[in-house]
């Protein structure tokens, strides 16, 4: 069952479909996201997930040959009106990816403030205290603390994951994107960045692509199922998992294909 | 079994030697100038070849400070035009690129970078030499920067594509804009890359001969006036080597046992480089 009516919702696809030159890799998808929710994307490989996420901070149109129809409505305003900068919009859109990517010429300090830096000029006690509080959210800050000037690329590829998660966090988006963000992580790296997503829906929305169905379970409140670029059902987590409405995602979360 | 583990282990050893051989064979080359220029250029090197200018032929003694001063002032003079224009030609390349535009320089610069260096300084002469009306270090510089130009984007544009495409889409979600993006992230990120690219070119260029034959022309007095003709280790060699004297030979030898040193070093520095950016990206 899709979410309440009256959920205040921050963000919301309208018809959305996105492609490469001619071929639609995402198909008339309408999703809404309440606020302060963790809804998961799940769907086998090629099942245009991980593009529909990135229709969400205009990302898909950086690559060779992409573009959209329909709308994303952030806050009720179209994503992809001629009058929204893109640059600005992803500053209130965070993302992290499948990969730890830290700048590897920059601190750890540098890292977190990239994103407030680029944003224009702050004092440096506020810059200090925004660092300190995304890396707290993150998780990070007891570990990181006394090496704030060390290179990002010293830390573990767990930590280097909630660094990323910090650096997105540090500008105060109102959404966060995760693209699969444990899929290179150990169990134990795992398990800190499902944590996470407790911990800050409640201050963020939250869309979470992702292959593992027990993860998909626990970390989130709606849950959609992709398949071949269309959404197939999309419904209350629970229900989703253990009464699913259609066939294809039954046999999906059994583990029939995909 | 046993027998095919035999012959397995011969082919392994006779290949091993063999590739063993090459890479000696492609050494010695180097050792033995290396080796050459110690045993007939060390025992010239004194204080006054270094601060002394040369003396009037059939006189001995003397030194060649004029040519290392020129060489570090057209050499450097040429890097300060062609290392700007070089990397910014190669990070348009890398970021911008993919276009008719930058299928055109690329294809450029791979002419030019086969072009004969000579045929640079014959140009070089045409367009500066011959309006000026004088020969010039200024000339002599601009066709060594034309030479190292190419190289220099090429290597240049080569190391910012090594940057991995994930720090590019890091950046931009995080609402970097796509100059600042190619500037902050992808250029700071390939830095060590790029530094060592401009060392390998200054080093290329630090022993041209032919493209200042006819620009900067040589001068037996010491001058830094780059608008006069300016004397180089490599213009220095030339004469020298190809006169009369025996103590024009004589310092020849040291001139490029000079060089040579210079030469190292820049190559060293690039090594050097190197290794930092391995380390960063440790």
């Amino acid at each position: 069952m899709p979410p309440p009516a009256d959920a205040r919702l921050q963000l919301e696809t309208a018809r959305l479909t996105a492609l490469y030159g001619r071929r639609a890799v995402v198909k008339d998808v309408s999703i809404p996201f309440p606020t302060h929710t963790v809804t998961a994307v799940i769907g086998p490989s090629g099942c245009g997930k991980s593009t529909f996420l990135r229709c969400l901070n205009r990302m898909h149109e950086l690559s060779e040959g992409g573009w959209v129809t329909g709308k994303v409505l952030l806050d009720g305003q179209d994503i992809y009106d001629p009058g929204v900068d893109p640059v600005q919009l992803r500053r209130r859109i965070g993302m992290v990816f499948q990969r730890p990517t830290p700048f590897p010429t920059m601190s750890i300090y540098d890292n977190v403030a990239a994103g407030l830096r680029v944003n224009g000029r702050r004092p440096r006690g506020a810059l200090d205290a925004a660092v300190e509080r995304a890396l707290q959210q993150a998780a990070l800050w007891d570990e990181v603390k006394d090496r704030l000037r060390a290179s990002a690329i010293a830390l573990s590829g767990g930590q280097q994951q909630r660094l990323c998660v910090a650096r997105a966090l540090a500008p105060e988006p109102e959404v966060l994107l995760l693209d699969e963000p444990t899929a290179s992580l150990d169990p134990t790296g795992t398990q800190r960045i499902e944590e996470l997503c407790h911990e800050l829906k409640r201050r963020y929305t939250i869309v979470i692509v992702t292959h593992n169905l027990q993860q998909a379970a626990r970390v989130s409140d709606y849950t959609a199922f992709f398949y071949l670029g269309e959404l197939i059902e999309l419904g209350r987590t629970e229900e989703l998992f253990t009464s699913p409405a259609k066939e294809q995602t039954e046999a999906y979360i059994t583990g029939r294909f995909g | 079994m046993s027998a095919g583990r035999a012959r397995r282990r011969l082919a392994s050893g006779v290949m091993t030697g063999l590739v063993a051989l090459l890479s000696f064979c492609a050494v010695l080359a180097l050792l033995l100038i290396l080796g050459n220029l110690a045993a007939k250029g060390a025992s010239s090197l004194d204080w006054s070849f270094f601060v002394r200018n040369p003396v009037p032929a059939g006189q001995s003694g003397g030194g060649v400070a004029n040519a290392i001063i020129g060489t570090v002032v057209i050499v450097g003079l040429a890097a300060l035009i062609g290392l700007p224009v070089g990397v910014g030609t190669g990070l348009y390349l890398a970021e911008y690129g993919g276009g008719q535009l930058g299928w055109t320089v690329r294809f450029v610069a791979d002419v030019l970078n086969g072009t004969p260096s000579i045929v640079i300084g014959i140009f070089a002469w045409t367009w500066l030499v011959k309006p000026m009306g004088h020969f010039s270090a200024l000339a002599g510089s601009v066709a060594l920067a034309v030479l190292m130009i190419p190289m220099i984007a090429r290597t240049t544009e080569e190391m910012v594509r090594l940057v991995p495409h994930s720090l590019r889409e890091a950046a931009l979600a995080l609402g970097y804009p796509r100059w600042r993006t190619s500037l902050r992230i992808i250029a700071r990120t390939a830095l060590a890359g790029i530094v060592t690219g401009c060392l390998v070119g200054i080093a290329r260029i630090a022993g041209e001969t032919a493209p200042l034959l006819f620009t900067a022309l040589g001068n037996l007095n010491f001058t830094t006036n780059v608008l006069q003709p300016m004397q180089t280790l490599s213009l220095q060699i030339f004469v020298y080597a190809t006169g009369p004297f025996e103590e024009w030979h004589r310092l020849a030898w040291a001139a490029a046992l000079v060089l040579m040193g210079l030469v190292l070093v820049l190559a060293l520095s690039a090594r050097w480089a190197i290794r930092q950016r391995h380390a960063a990206a440790r």
